[in-house]
């Protein structure tokens, strides 16, 4: 197993989760509140997977923590999209959805994979992402089909959001190496199942895909969008300001 | 008609009095079913605007665990809420009310949550010493005389005294630490400390709903039992900690069998109770921006499950 592999698992759900906690108690309604919590949750709870691996695989003594919380910007491996922030309901639902997508797929080959640990993480997590992505895409066909302000929203949201999907599919050289193990996912496998998914979902909800994907720059490589600081800032805040201390 | 009503009368208070519970569907008092609108949905509203304070932790949680904690610790307040809303609307008021009278600030919810959290031990503190004094309180109205509301709050308690030794593990762990973390857990004792006293409301003399709660099961103790009793277990937990609880008058009294406190500033109170608490403000904006913001996403739900409703039953004709 590749450390960076590994972070670059875990790195997705960490920055995703953070963006849904930032939602807690700021909901449209308390069932969607209470149901982005749930999500959260469960990507925070795949993190603490991940990341207890990592850090075993670091010996050293490296805990979960040192390994979520205590790395520079550029060492975070989060694809472009987990950052994008929640300017409407419809961003927070579109990125959601086309995360979960991708997850999906994702999870459904790492359950196969040579590492077995790795395979009992996403075996686990699969039927976590399966609600995730329930709920996502009955909510992008509720935007997209309930009014006409829901509709443009939903479509606006998309329309910028879908520029960052490209790099879900980017293959780095760590994800080329593992898969090639037998121990990652294999990207050329996976896209089908994403395109015909959207396919589906975007029909359905009477949205339209748009043009592209272009890649703006690659997070899986640590090249972030300016959104990243910020949540670090928060994120690494307690870990930073009080330096070796247990909590 | 009035003999109706006073034969009525009799026979629900010899039902609370025998122990029976009321049921939405029961006859009953028209003060009796105002007063429980009004103490379930200040609950509900206490739940939902108690989400704040500790959300705006989440995001900076020292550590993966504490964050899932104190993640799925407001999401229970969420529920909380919801269940409790729920218990409101058998008595025959609407969601779209409840929320109207609070974010419209004529409905109350618990002063507590107009203090501001503003470090990690904050989240210790709030679950220790304020999810402490809610607990008191709310045991108590696992046994009240409605129905609805006696069984939300049994699931309630289980999860609250699960939130309150989470928030005793903090305090726990940061008097275990570093001096800085010892400094903080301090200072967050003495800032919570008084207006959790607070939480249990004025004074036996001044407290005008009493009478008629205890008549009515709604109440069991008194405020000012209930605040003795909820000093007399949190000292000896505060001297686990070996924190310092912020009163010099604060001394056992062996002839009674209780601590002994100082005063609490009721001027205080009255100022925080009236919406001038630190936070009262922010919280309330805060509450009416989610909404608002929300607004389109609500009719867009509403909206899509009628188009849905139309479409099944052009189907099936």
């Amino acid at each position: 197993m590749n450390y960076q592999y590994l972070l670059l698992l875990a790195d997705n759900p960490l920055i995703l989760g953070h963006r849904l906690s930032e939602l807690c108690g700021h909901g449209p309604t308390l069932e969607t509140d209470i149901a982005l919590t749930n999500i959260a949750l469960d990507l925070f709870g795949q993190v603490r997977n991940y990341c207890q691996y990592a850090a075993e695989l670091h010996g050293e003594g490296k805990t979960e923590d040192q390994v979520a919380f205590l790395r520079y910007e550029h060492e975070y491996r989060n694809v472009l999209l987990t950052e994008q922030p929640n300017h409407d309901f419809a961003w927070v639902i579109g990125r959601q959805y086309l995360f979960d997508a991708y997850h999906l797929p994702l999870l459904t080959q790492l359950s196969d994979s040579k590492d077995s640990r790795l395979a009992g993480i996403a075996m686990k997590s699969i039927k976590e992402v399966r609600y995730h992505h329930r709920f996502s895409s009955e909510w992008v066909k509720r935007l997209g089909g309930g009014t006409e302000e829901s509709h443009q929203r939903m479509q606006a949201a998309m329309d910028q959001l879908w520029s960052y999907t490209g790099e879900l599919f980017l293959e780095t050289e760590d994800e080329k190496a593992m898969k090639e193990a037998g121990v990652g996912a294999d990207y050329g496998k996976m896209r089908p199942h994403f395109d015909a998914d959207v396919q589906q979902v975007f029909h359905e909800a009477g949205l339209v895909i748009p043009e592209g994907p272009w890649h703006r720059t690659i997070g899986k490589n640590g090249v972030h969008s300016e959104n990243l600081g910020y949540i670090l800032a928060d994120l690494q805040y307690m870990q930073r300001t009080y330096p070796n201390m247990e909590w | 008609m009035e003999l109706y009503n006073e034969k009525l009368e009799a026979e629900f208070q010899s039902k609370i009095d025998s122990g029976q519970n009321i049921e939405a569907k029961d006859w009953m008092p028209e003060k009796y079913r105002k007063t429980h609108i009004r103490q379930i949905s200040q609950h509900a509203h206490s739940e939902i605007i108690g989400m704040l304070p500790e959300g705006n932790w989440i995001t900076r949680a020292p550590s993966l665990k504490r964050k899932i904690t104190l993640l799925a610790k407001v999401q229970d307040e969420g529920g909380h809420g919801l269940y409790l809303y729920s218990a409101a609307e058998t008595l025959g008021i609407s969601r779209a009310e409840l929320n109207e009278q609070l974010n419209s600030g004529r409905a109350k919810y618990s002063s507590i949550f107009n203090y501001p959290a503003v470090t990690w031990a904050d989240m210790g503190a709030v679950g220790w010493l304020v999810d402490g004094a809610a607990i008191m309180n709310q045991v108590m109205l696992t046994r009240t005389s409605y129905g609805p509301y006696a069984r939300a709050m049994v699931r309630i308690c289980k999860e609250e005294s699960f939130h309150q030794r989470q928030g005793y593990e903090i305090m726990l762990t940061l008097s275990k630490g570093t001096e800085v973390q010892k400094r903080m857990a301090q200072d967050a004792l003495n800032r919570w400390w008084w207006p959790s006293l607070m939480m249990f409301g004025p004074r036996d003399e001044e407290s005008v709903h009493t009478e008629q709660a205890m008549k009515w099961k709604i109440k069991l103790k008194s405020n000012d039992e209930l605040r003795q009793q909820f000093v007399d277990q949190t000292v000896p937990q505060a001297e686990l900690l070996g924190l310092t609880i912020p009163d010099p008058k604060l001394k056992w009294n062996a002839e009674r069998g209780h601590y002994d406190f100082g005063d609490i500033d009721w001027e205080e109170f009255k100022r925080v109770v009236a919406g001038k608490g630190p936070c009262s403000y922010e919280r309330l904006k805060t509450r009416n921006e989610a909404w608002d913001k929300g607004a389109w996403v609500r009719e867009a739900a509403m909206a899509f499950a009628e188009k849905q409703q139309e479409k099944s039953l052009k189907e099936a004709s």
